[in-house]
């Protein structure tokens, strides 16, 4: 239905070279380099800590971590895979509900200037004062609680790109297709949508990341929470630094992996807005 | 003869904060079948807001504008347009933008035979070879002769083309002005061209209409006389240029700067230089 871009690269010639291709992308720069960054900032961190001679209990270093990993790995599947889970959820109903609401300001002058206001006074709200109220409002109802939070804080990236991305079309655009008879839903599908990807994905890396500050924001604050803030809270609770920590690098793992996840789907739809350098 | 394109008494105003704004007033052009007629005047006198009336987007508040006989309602496919700003589809090839309007007008022209007839057209304006690359990898006049290809690929009736070269350089344009009468020569079409270029006109068209200040109405119609193919030489006769001044003097007077009648440009109480003619 959706006039869905192609990807720039041709399958066929993708699987053509398969194994050769996957080699190569794997010793390319774009692998190697940040690879090399990770490493040289674990040294670093490791460094720092042995020269200040700080114990655990004030900054656990990376070879503290592993044995973290290694005594509480079953705890951090769960966990990690109930954050994954929620964070994800609440996300997919942000993007619902963003592209929804910023179809109808992009699409009506009247609905843009009377939401606007409202929005931006939303979003200027801190999340940190909303989970209480939300964790008191619907108690013991930790897994909507925790999606209900995601969304709540990541939506309005992608409803202002969505709109802006609408309101933006070129009028030209819209005569030539009407002037042919086209309806509104045939110049939505066939213009106005694939038009406004690149301002979609570029919200939506905003909202990966801001749903995952939701849903652990969640997870630290209400009692007997579940997910990885969780594990974060009773490391606090037990003052065991390396769970603590090891729980960070977790979360900026699953941070990472989310964000290539959209960078990923961006390439395959969006990837002809995509400049080449220089 | 019957008129191919017709506009009667054409008023239109639009909705505006401060009240109606009246655009046109009382407009009255008629194109015959194959005819191509360039309209002039000046800018923000109601030349784009003609073109929408024609394709059917926009309903005059009174008057009638007339397609092949049939009074204009609602768009219809058999017309095509192009504007100044070639707007393409940057996630589609050209070739893709060219076959657009084939996925929208009804048609029962096989896939095959929708891409034989782009890449036709695309060959026919000189871009042949380019039907695989993005719009970005095209100059501004590629994607000029691109969007006009995309005008043409449903065999429209009328085609509209609202300043469409006006954003080039002055040879990318003459080559343009030579390529839009090979298209026409094989693919007939009624044409309206808005212009600013009094010599844009004069060598399309076969008729010039120049309109009057905003609310426009039918100020002049000068009748260019020979049709078909002209080479640019012609823009260099002592016909032509006649022509042109007859034409500036029309704009000048549209835009309020010189009397109506051309005899008195030559009384001396007149400002100097305000009644210029480029006969002189
Ligand atoms: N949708 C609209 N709503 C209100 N006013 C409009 C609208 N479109 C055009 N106008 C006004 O109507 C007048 C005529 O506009 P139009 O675009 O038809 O002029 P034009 O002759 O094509 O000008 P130009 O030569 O600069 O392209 C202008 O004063 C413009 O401001
Ligand atoms: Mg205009």
């Amino acid at each position: 239905m959706a006039d869905v871009p192609q990807p720039l690269t041709k399958p066929a010639g993708a699987t053509g070279r398969g194994g050769s291709a996957v080699l190569a992308a794997l010793t390319s720069r774009a692998v190697i380099a940040p690879i090399a960054a990770v490493v040289v900032f674990l040294v670093l961190w490791e460094l720092l800590v042995w020269a200040n001679g700080w114990p655990d209990y004030v900054m656990a270093s990376p070879s503290d971590l592993p044995p973290a990993y290694a005594q509480y790995w079953e705890l951090f599947l769960i966990m990690g895979w109930q954050t994954l889970w929620r964070t994800v959820v609440g996300l997919v109903v942000a993007v619902i509900f963003g592209v929804l609401v910023g179809m109808v300001m992009g699409f009506s002058r009247v609905m843009r200037d009377a939401l606007y206001p409202l929005l931006v006074g939303f979003n200027a709200i801190p999340k940190a004062t909303v989970v209480p109220i939300v964790a008191l409002l619907f108690v013991g109802q930790h897994d909507f609680n925790t999606v209900l939070i995601a969304f709540m804080i990541s939506f309005f990236p992608i409803a202002v790109s969505v709109s802006i991305g609408l309101s933006t079309l070129e009028p030209e655009y819209r005569d030539i297709l009407r002037s042919l008879g086209a309806s509104q839903a045939t110049i939505f599908w066939k213009i106005a949508l694939p038009k406004t990807l690149p301002e979609f994905f570029g919200a939506l890396k905003v909202a990966v990341t801001l749903a995952f500050i939701g849903t652990n924001l969640m997870e630290i604050v209400s009692p007997h929470g579940r997910g990885l803030g969780a594990l974060f809270d009773s490391g606090k609770t037990n003052s065991n630094y390396p769970l603590m920590f090891a729980v960070l690098i977790a979360l900026a793992f699953l941070g990472i992996v989310l964000y290539y996840v959209v960078v990923a789907l961006e390439k395959i739809f969006a990837g002809w807005a995509e400049r080449s350098p220089g | 003869m019957q008129n191919l394109i017709e506009i009667k008494g054409v008023r239109h105003a639009y909705q505006t904060q401060s009240g109606p704004l009246p655009v046109l007033d009382g407009l009255e052009i008629a194109v015959p079948e194959g005819g191509f007629v360039a309209v002039v005047g000046p800018s923000g006198c109601g030349k784009s807001t003609l073109t929408k009336l024609v394709a059917g987007l926009l309903k005059p508040d009174e008057g009638e504008v007339w397609l092949h006989g049939e009074k204009v309602k609602s768009p219809r496919s058999t017309v095509g347009m192009a504007f100044q700003n070639p707007v393409m589809l940057e996630w589609r090839t050209i070739l893709q933008n060219v076959m657009l309007p084939l996925e929208i007008v009804p048609t029962k022209m096989t896939r095959r035979q929708k891409e034989d007839r782009a890449r036709y057209l695309l060959d026919l304006v000189g871009l042949a070879g380019f039907e695989g690359k993005r719009p970005s990898e095209l100059s501004g006049g590629m994607r000029q002769r691109a969007s006009l290809c995309r005008a043409l690929v449903h065999s429209p009736e009328v085609l509209i083309l609202d300043e469409p070269f006006g954003a080039l350089d002055a040879f990318t344009r003459e080559d343009l002005w030579q390529i839009m009468h090979q298209v026409k020569e094989k693919e007939p079409f009624t044409g309206v061209l808005i212009t600013h270029d009094l010599r844009e006109s004069i060598f399309l068209a076969d008729q010039v209409v120049v309109l009057s200040g905003r609310p426009a109405r039918t100020q002049y119609v000068l009748d260019v006389g020979t049709t078909g193919t002209r080479d640019l030489d012609h823009l260099y006769t002592a016909e032509a240029s006649e022509m042109l001044a007859t034409l500036r003097h029309q704009i000048e007077v549209a835009q309020g700067r010189a009397p109506a009648e051309p005899e008195q440009t030559a009384t001396p109480d007149l400002p100097p230089g305000s009644a210029a003619q480029g006969m002189a």
